[in-house]
């Protein structure tokens, strides 16, 4: 299939639109000087791979990444920037130069292997035309019946989080301090 | 549509993260080349879904389920990250040689 071809569906256009301001963004991610700023990169980054969801027509996985990445993780990140670097302006030290170069050639690399894997083992396969979205049904009933077992036990997993996570980041007082509390 | 097309931009969006991965010092920022790398994951997880188009939607469940454990993870590693900030004074992950001989 040729470029001309590929051009000519309208829904490739959205993707080539949409997967460059995804590719821009995820760039921005990774060399932003500001950290606030990288965070925010990266909500454009996950809207836009909502978007592609949706040009899959996964509907569901769509708005499920917009609620849990855009609406709860980034703003636990925000938080975790604004907790650990009480100034948020430029982080002078955010990247290591002497590393960059070998970071690069293992990217690069990775890359090449990659795109060598694909194309020799997908080349032009073409997705059939999708004509309706994935019903949610069909997701409930596949989670609550053939993986009834991983849901339950990615639900336990969510719980030791939340435990976990209150527990190490709780401030434990000092002797003085919980003496002081005790008396009140 | 193409299927290469959107395991390429998943390569990308991948290879992106592994060099922020490599490259950032902020204990955050790794975490958040993390995050990207799996939204990559996600998208390739979707795609197959939308070639294969199996009955039961698999790769889209499969894809909740690294939602899910990506958010769990991201819970713990800022608790981690938050807790080393206030005992190190630093979140600079070149600072924490602590466990290194």
């Amino acid at each position: 299939m040729g470029f001309e071809d590929w051009i000519a569906e309208p829904l490739n256009w959205v993707f080539l639109v949409v997967g460059l301001a995804t590719v821009i963004s995820g760039f921005r991610v990774v060399t932003s000087p500001n950290v606030v700023h990288a965070a925010l990169f990266l909500v454009a980054a996950l809207a836009g791979t909502a978007a592609l969801f949706l040009l899959l027509a996964a509907e569901f996985l769509a708005w499920v990444l917009v609620l849990v990445y855009i609406g709860a993780v980034i703003v636990l990140f925000l938080f975790g920037i604004m907790i650990t670097r009480a100034p948020t302006g430029r982080d002078e030290f955010h990247i290591d130069h002497r590393r960059r170069l070998p970071a690069l050639l293992v990217s690069a690399g990775l890359f090449a292997l990659l795109m060598w894997g694909l194309i020799t083992q997908w080349g032009d396969a073409t997705i059939d035309r999708i004509t309706a979205g994935t019903p949610t049904t069909v997701l409930g009933e596949g989670l609550l019946g053939r993986f009834v077992f991983p849901f339950e036990v990615v639900g336990f997993v969510l719980l030791a989080a939340l435990v976990g996570g209150i527990t190490i980041a709780r401030r434990d007082l000092s002797p003085a301090e919980e003496r002081e509390r005790e008396s009140k | 549509m193409i299927l290469n097309q959107f395991l390429i931009l998943a390569a990308i969006l991948f290879v992106m993260g592994v060099y922020g991965l490599l490259v950032r010092r902020n204990a955050v920022m790794v975490l958040l080349s993390v995050e990207l790398m799996l939204a990559a994951v996600n998208i390739n997880l979707v795609a197959m879904e939308a070639f294969w188009q199996t009955a039961q939607a698999l790769g889209q469940i499969l894809a909740v389920f690294i939602i899910t454990v990506a958010a769990a993870e991201v819970g713990i590693g800022l608790a981690i990250i938050l807790l080393i900030f206030r005992n190190r004074r630093s979140a600079n992950v070149d600072e924490l040689d602590l466990m290194r001989w």
